[in-house]
């Protein structure tokens, strides 16, 4: 393989229902950093069969190109039209990097692409750059439930690939300006291919409140709450700060919270503008999924909880009698 | 219906601790125990078993120990379990294990679905079950809730971000599952004794004669890990005294507010 005839970083914009994902928005900024770096292109990637919203984000988030493939084939993800769509784009267009979203699809992408192309596919990578001396990505991501960190290198095949987790990076600023070149390829799939159909989807009940991973305030709970009960009191500060409820793994595991509002290592990873654990005593595994948060507040009693460990501001006490009180106060603050 | 089960020992992630002086992780100590979501994958497949009769096969790769494992998959009900294990398949990374995996699965099958958890809790890259299926050639989904059969179709719930989609795909399948899919079965005290008598056989590299050695262990693995580290431990921020629970929100507003963060 001449690495050399690889060149570019692209992003798989993930789409659903025609609307781009906040991760592939996310990862564009990485990606333009490792482009900047190799002095190559930025490029997105769209399928889909209504692509227009998609590619309009794509261009604003900076991508120096957009490759386009669009049919009622791509109506839903499957494995089969996705996979034989891309790997065409990669056999014609031979990209350096490949950047995709650890969503459900994105991770099944990924592998498919990987195996597919027999070269390296870095799991839920936080940080990526470029080793100076090689030009090769360097993919940091996490194991051992946050435990151990890992620098994985992808150096003797292309393109180099990894997936990130939705919320681990920040989008950058968006520029209406930018224009993107676009390249539509006519890539077809024979519909006796597609063995996998989506019949039907049922909405699940918490999309419809603020999502988790998009919210700005996220109020968490953990064993600390005693009980799924005490959870409203968690709701109400949330509903006051415009934000959403996320729980710790423990909360799940007793089976009072959903694992949709899990945040950490086999959750959700999230950056809100403001996390307050409640009652979480902060396991390594639950950080790696809130770190990366603006400003971490923690209620704990436990004077020696982890949490206070990564928390901007530490409140040592009884969450049960300082709630009430911020909600008052926030309550205050804002007017309502 | 012929299914296989792919089972992991990994350690306990939750009782991992780090050693305060050298920075770096205690193994010594950690209990080994089942994957925790290859547990959700067993249970799938015997009640695919008791609705449509057939065998389960669980299978690992590891060292001799990860029998151990295999025997927790016989006491709750596989038929037969198989340990993968060869120096040789040493340092591999989820593409080499996969690919080695898929052609064990070749080498026991043929087999109508093949099943595991969504991602192991040591390694978290919810990615080799997935490469199984592409190095075979078969169909997948992912993050699924539960599976039945509708005359020739398999038809699946499977979890995305919005919500949850229904879904019809063919045997063969590879499915992985995750724990909020079913509530794994406790072994019963007759099915432990009798795994503790099982025989597991074992599988090694010589027993897969059309296996491209090119493609295993860390010569055969695209990555390569440069460097591992333990996270920093980050600074304690900035501690607000309980002075009584008003005056401590009161405090905490006051001081978000100036920061602009409210």
């Amino acid at each position: 393989m001449n690495l050399e005839q690889y060149k570019d970083v692209w992003v798989f914009i993930e789409c659903f229902q025609g609307q781009p994902k906040d991760v592939g928005l996310e990862l564009l900024g990485q990606g333009r950093k490792l482009a900047d770096s190799l002095e190559q292109k930025l490029c997105a990637v769209v399928i889909g069969k209504d692509v227009d919203t998609a590619i309009k984000a794509a261009n604003d988030f900076g991508a120096d190109k957009v490759y386009v493939v669009q049919g009622e084939e791509y109506k839903d993800y499957t494995s089969e039209a996705y996979g034989h769509a891309f790997l065409k784009l990669i056999h014609k267009y031979r990209p350096n990097t490949l950047l995709i979203g650890a969503t459900i699809k994105g991770r099944e992408l990924g592998s498919e692409i990987a195996v597919s192309l027999r070269t390296g596919l870095t799991a839920d990578c936080t940080a990526l750059s470029i080793e100076e001396e090689t030009g090769n990505v360097v993919w940091e991501r996490p194991a051992f439930g946050g435990n151990l960190y890992a620098q994985i290198l992808c150096s003797e095949t292309r393109p180099q690939m990894g997936t990130c987790r939705p919320g681990v990076f920040k989008k950058q600023e968006k520029n209406e300006k930018n224009q993107a070149e676009i390249i539509r390829e006519n890539i077809r799939v024979d519909a006796a291919y597609i063995i996998t159909k989506v019949v039907d989807f049922i909405k699940s009940s918490d999309v419809s409140g603020i999502k988790l991973e998009e919210a700005e305030y996220i109020v968490s709970g953990g064993r600390g709450m005693k009980n799924p009960e005490n959870f409203e009191m968690l709701k109400e500060l949330a509903d006051v700060l415009g934000g959403a409820v996320g729980c710790s793994r423990a909360v799940v595991d007793a089976g009072w919270m959903p694992q949709t509002m899990q945040v950490g290592q086999t959750g959700k990873t999230v950056s809100p503008k403001v996390y307050i654990a409640c009652g979480i005593s902060g396991a390594v595994q639950h950080v790696a999924g809130m770190s990366s948060s603006d400003t971490i507040i923690a209620i704990n009693k436990d004077a020696t909880a982890p949490i206070f460990e990564v928390a901007d501001y530490c409140i040592v006490g009884d969450l049960f009698q300082v709630l009430p009180e911020l909600i008052k106060e926030i309550r205050l603050a804002k007017n309502m | 219906m012929n299914i296989v089960v792919c089972v992991k020992q990994v350690p306990d992630t939750t009782e991992i601790k780090i050693d305060p002086v050298k920075n770096t992780l205690i193994r010594e100590g950690v209990p080994s125990i089942v994957n925790p979501f290859d547990k959700n994958a067993i249970e799938q497949a015997l009640q695919l078993k008791e609705l449509y009769g057939g065998t389960v096969t669980a299978i690992s790769m590891g060292p001799n120990q990860a029998k151990s494992s295999l025997r927790i998959a016989l006491s709750m009900g596989a038929d037969k379990a198989y340990l993968v294990t060869d120096r040789a398949f040493g340092g591999s990374d989820t593409y080499a294990t996969s690919y080695i995996l898929s052609k064990v699965i070749e080498k026991l099958g043929p087999f109508d679905v093949i099943l595991g958890g969504i991602q192991a809790i040591d390694g978290d890259t919810g990615q080799t079950c997935t490469s199984i299926a592409e190095h075979m050639g078969v169909n997948r989904l992912s993050y699924v809730l539960d599976m039945k059969m509708d005359g020739d179709k398999v038809v699946v719930r499977r979890m995305v971000e919005e919500g949850v989609e229904i879904v019809e795909s063919k045997l063969p399948i590879l499915v992985t599952l995750t724990k909020v899919s079913n509530k794994p079965r406790y072994a019963t005290i007759r099915g432990k004794i009798d795994s503790l008598k099982a025989e597991i056989e074992e599988i090694h590299l010589t027993d897969l004669p059309d296996m491209d050695t090119t493609k295993i262990g860390l010569k055969g693995s695209p990555t390569r890990v440069k460097a591992t580290f333990t996270p920093k431990r980050q600074a304690c921020g900035e501690i607000i005294e309980l002075i009584n629970p008003k005056d401590t929100a009161k405090a905490l507003v006051g001081k978000l507010l100036e920061a602009k963060i409210l």
